[in-house]
């Protein structure tokens, strides 16, 4: 892996707010943990970007080491790693998620 | 694919590096998608990154390559 995949990873990361690292796009999600990732966001009415890691073997292969996390998708907020979709899923029904999303609702108007 | 890997291994993986876990593992689908639940004091204070990171650190290169999907619950104890 070389470092120019990681600082591109870690420009896309800090781009935006809320970046999705998914398999697919949020209208064609190509895998059912990142649908579930999209329609929490979606669910949350909060702006966000995807990347689609099917598009490039070397984002798909170095967010794995970027995050020290094995599987996409991966959610980051504010350049911060929140989880894959076990802890995504988690916090959305213990109302965690909610909380740490309420302060970009705005920009989803 | 033939796959080798099965809920007993995943067991005795997680066992070998959290000695002190509880720990439940399912197959549900086919034969390389599974789902485990694990309990341990280790967890203490630690965030959910942390206790999943744990948990993929003790499945090695597994979680690379037999191991489809893992549908993971951690607590700490």
């Amino acid at each position: 892996m070389t470092d120019s995949v990681q600082q591109q990873i870690d420009k896309l990361v800090h781009d935006q707010e809320i970046v999705l690292f998914m398999k697919g796009t949020p209208q064609f999600p190509q895998c059912g943990f990142s649908q579930r990732v999209a329609a929490i966001l979606d669910h949350h009415a909060v702006a966000f970007s995807s990347v689609n890691v099917l598009l490039d073997p070397a984002i798909r292969e170095g967010i794995k080491l970027y995050s020290d996390w094995p599987t996409i998708p991966q959610l980051y907020v504010k350049a911060e790693f929140i989880g894959g979709c076990d802890i995504v899923s988690e916090m959305h029904e213990s109302g965690e998620l909610a909380e740490l999303l309420a302060p970009f609702k705005a920009d989803a108007a | 694919m033939a796959n080798d890997i099965n809920p007993d291994h995943l067991r005795e993986l997680l066992l070998a590096h959290l000695p002190d876990a509880e720990v439940e593992v399912k197959l549900f689908s086919g034969d390389d998608h599974f789902e485990m639940e694990v309990v341990s004091p280790s967890f203490a204070g630690k965030s959910r990154v942390a206790q999943h990171q744990m948990v993929y650190a003790a499945m090695g290169d597994h979680m690379r390559e037999a191991i489809h999907a893992l549908a993971l619950k951690t607590r700490a104890k």
